[in-house]
């Protein structure tokens, strides 16, 4: 078992209330960033451990802060994003349900080192419970002199609110985000400007994942330095891991960057293998945006050597035999599933949730939905697999934001992986559906 | 994108009001916010008004959520017709939106919405005869690791068997909420 910073104490109970997560050290990097440290110096120590964002982007955190416009007399902003809606993804919502207090911890030192008065966790609208834990943490750091007006007399004030979105997937992208916290529908901005110099209304804005913000809290403590010891070359520190799919013990993990992908599927302390003394196929690594990885492919880089859970080893071999770490969402796949079912349902979910404003991504995303569910059943051509790779090509880079993108790609790495597999559904129409536990009645396609 | 449109037919039969309680609440969440940027408050309110106007917003609804925000009533339907959480129509007094994403599917999410159309003698969509329960499927609701799944209200109910789905219907027909 590797180090824990983030979840070292998620077992003890009662570390939800804030006296039992401050008798195990909890608030510790308030005390010491507001007392003996200038924002700068924070700034500084983010950007030696080399974090890199957690939501998905892997963006160094430190260099996102230096970026961050500071016009006199207007306010700035910290946004907390745990919009969680990556297919794959729960870690934010373990770190939440079970410490809320480390995030609240990582979002006084963040606004202090920013330079923000006033913070949002944005929280998709369907963890409503966890909002309520949220609050509550939240007026326990305010009872005890956390939150509010002149934070242990260091002169610094913060206030802190948790607002829920409505069940939107691409709140999770930071424009769409800042429109939603705006109240309004969660189309995607234009970029330039980023947020960092017009954000939410219009003042420069930083928004981080739940989890790069609990990040801050050991880095804090530690130094950063300390922090970048841990993990492998650009991949510093530890790293939530949410594994579902057909594992033996699919669920929540800290992990070290770098440990092997084996050990992580079959290791005693993590996965512990395929469930039902299957074998693998396939692995999305990343959550539903990145590449499939055939299983030949998931443990091995294309070169032979040893995958590893990094950054740069999953994306080892690009789009024609890597994927990405993503947001850390692990889905694995069994012998007995098909890989043309499960491309349609990412599709339908792309589909389901483009924002519609760019015209490529609302029509692409549905056409391939529909070219797919053809294939899937059983009723589509050859022509048909061409077809899907010619819509991509329409959508990539065509787009205002990068759903379009998370849409295309894996449908390209499926037919590029799996081809054969999406042949057969043409050649075999009814063993087809036969693969589908014959529940073709049971389609649902609204 | 929820192509949702609003049936201007489908109302309530009196018009809709906060208890003084929630108004309390609902201003104190205005109030917490910047001067002048109590908008960000809609998408909250509109969530504690589906909850205390039968588990939908109707025209009135939104239209009265209009009136204490102090904005126009097209920017409410504009925001409850981009979010698939709200729902414009009636539906029963519990709904199951049970996730049907592809984490869930790799462990049987399909044969448990077939498992409950059966059960309930509904299809995806419907409501049941008594108003008991409204069936609807939902996209990963972050829960892939406790899969397959349903969300009812706040409650998310995890590690779904045939044996459980029975046991999670017969508890919200007796009136409690299973656990
Ligand atoms: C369609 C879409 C959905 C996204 N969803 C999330 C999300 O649910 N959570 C998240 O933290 N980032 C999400 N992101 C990434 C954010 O735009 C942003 O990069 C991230 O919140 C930055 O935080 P980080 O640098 O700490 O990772 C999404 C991006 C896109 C394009
Ligand atoms: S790419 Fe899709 S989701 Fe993104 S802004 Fe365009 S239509 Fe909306
Ligand atoms: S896929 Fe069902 S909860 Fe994630």
């Amino acid at each position: 078992m590797g180090r824990k910073l983030l979840l070292e104490y998620d077992h003890v109970p009662g570390i939800e209330t804030f006296d039992v997560y401050r008798k195990n050290g909890g608030y510790r990097s308030v005390e010491k960033a507001l007392k003996s440290m200038s924002p700068e110096q924070i700034v500084e120590e983010v950007q030696k451990s080399g974090l890199r964002g957690r939501g998905g982007a892997g963006f160094p955190t430190g260099m996102k802060w230096s970026f961050l416009a500071k016009p006199e007399g207007v306010p700035r902003y910290l946004l907390c994003n745990a919009d969680e809606s990556e297919p794959g993804t729960f870690k934010d919502r373990y770190l939440m349900e079970r410490i809320p207090h480390l995030l609240i911890e990582g979002m006084i030192v963040s606004s202090f080192a920013l330079g923000a008065k006033l913070s949002f966790i944005y929280i998709r609208g369907e963890y409503m419970w966890i909002l309520d834990i949220l609050e509550k943490a939240i007026d326990e750091a305010y009872a005890n002199g956390f939150l509010g007006k002149n934070i242990l007399g260091s002169g610094f004030d913060l206030d802190l609110r948790v607002m829920p979105g409505g069940g939107a997937y691409i709140c999770g992208e930071e424009t769409a985000l800042i429109e939603s916290l705006e109240g309004k529908r969660g189309n995607p901005r234009m970029k330039p400007p980023f947020p960092a110099v017009k954000g939410l209304w219009g003042c420069p804005t930083v928004v981080n994942n739940v989890e790069s913000i609990a990040a801050v809290v050991p880095i804090v403590n530690d130094g950063g330095d300390e922090y970048a010891k841990i993990g492998l070359g650009k991949s510093t520190g530890t790293k939530l891991i949410s594994a579902g799919g057909n594992l033996v013990r699919p669920g929540v993990y800290e992990i070290e960057m770098g440990i092997t992908v084996e050990e992580f599927i079959y290791g005693d302390d993590y996965c512990r293998g395929i469930a039902n003394n299957k074998k693998l196929k396939a692995c999305v690594p990343g959550g539903s945006s990145v590449p499939i990885l055939p299983a030949h492919l998931v443990t091995k880089t294309a070169t032979g050597e040893d995958r590893l859970m990094t950054y740069e080893s999953l994306a080892d071999g690009g789009f024609a035999s890597g994927s990405m770490l993503g947001s850390g969402g692990f889905i694995a796949f069994d012998e007995d599933q098909c890989i043309v079912r499960n491309t349609w349902n990412f599709a339908r979910f792309y589909s389901h949730e483009s924002c519609g404003q760019c015209s490529p991504c609302r029509e692409g995303t549905g056409w391939m939905e529909k070219v797919l569910h053809r294939l899937e059943i059983g009723q589509g051509t050859m022509r048909d697999i061409d077809l899907l790779a010619d819509i991509n090509k329409k959508i990539e880079g065509n787009t205002i934001c990068p759903l379009g993108d998370a849409a295309a790609w894996p449908v390209a790495a499926a037919i590029r992986h799996f081809r054969e597999e999406f042949e057969w559904h043409v050649t075999h129409p009814e063993e087809a559906q036969m693969r589908n536990f014959g529940l073709l009645k049971n389609v649902i396609v609204a | 994108m929820s192509n949702t449109h609003i049936d201007l037919n489908k109302r309530h039969s009196e018009k809709p009001e906060f208890s003084p309680e929630r108004m309390a609440q609902v201003k104190e969440l205005m109030n917490r916010l910047p001067e002048g940027k109590h908008k960000s408050a809609l998408i909250r309110i509109l969530h504690m008004a589906e909850e205390d106007f039968g588990g939908w917003l109707s025209i009135e609804t939104m239209d009265y959520v209009a009136e204490i925000l102090n904005i126009q009533p097209i920017e409410v339907y504009e925001v409850a017709t981009f979010y698939t959480m709200f729902n414009l129509d009636p539906v029963g007094k519990y709904v199951f939106e049970v996730c049907r994403t592809g984490p869930c599917m790799l462990v049987g999410s399909d044969q448990i919405i077939e498992y409950i159309e059966n059960k309930l003698d509904i299809k995806v969509g419907q409501t049941t005869s008594d108003g008991m329960f409204t069936l609807k499927t939902a996209e990963c609701l972050g829960a892939c690791g406790y899969a397959p799944m349903l969300q009812c209200g706040k409650k998310y109910h995890e590690h779904l068997t045939k044996e459980r789905v029975d046991e999670i219907i017969n508890t919200y027909r007796s009136g409690q909420v299973p656990n």
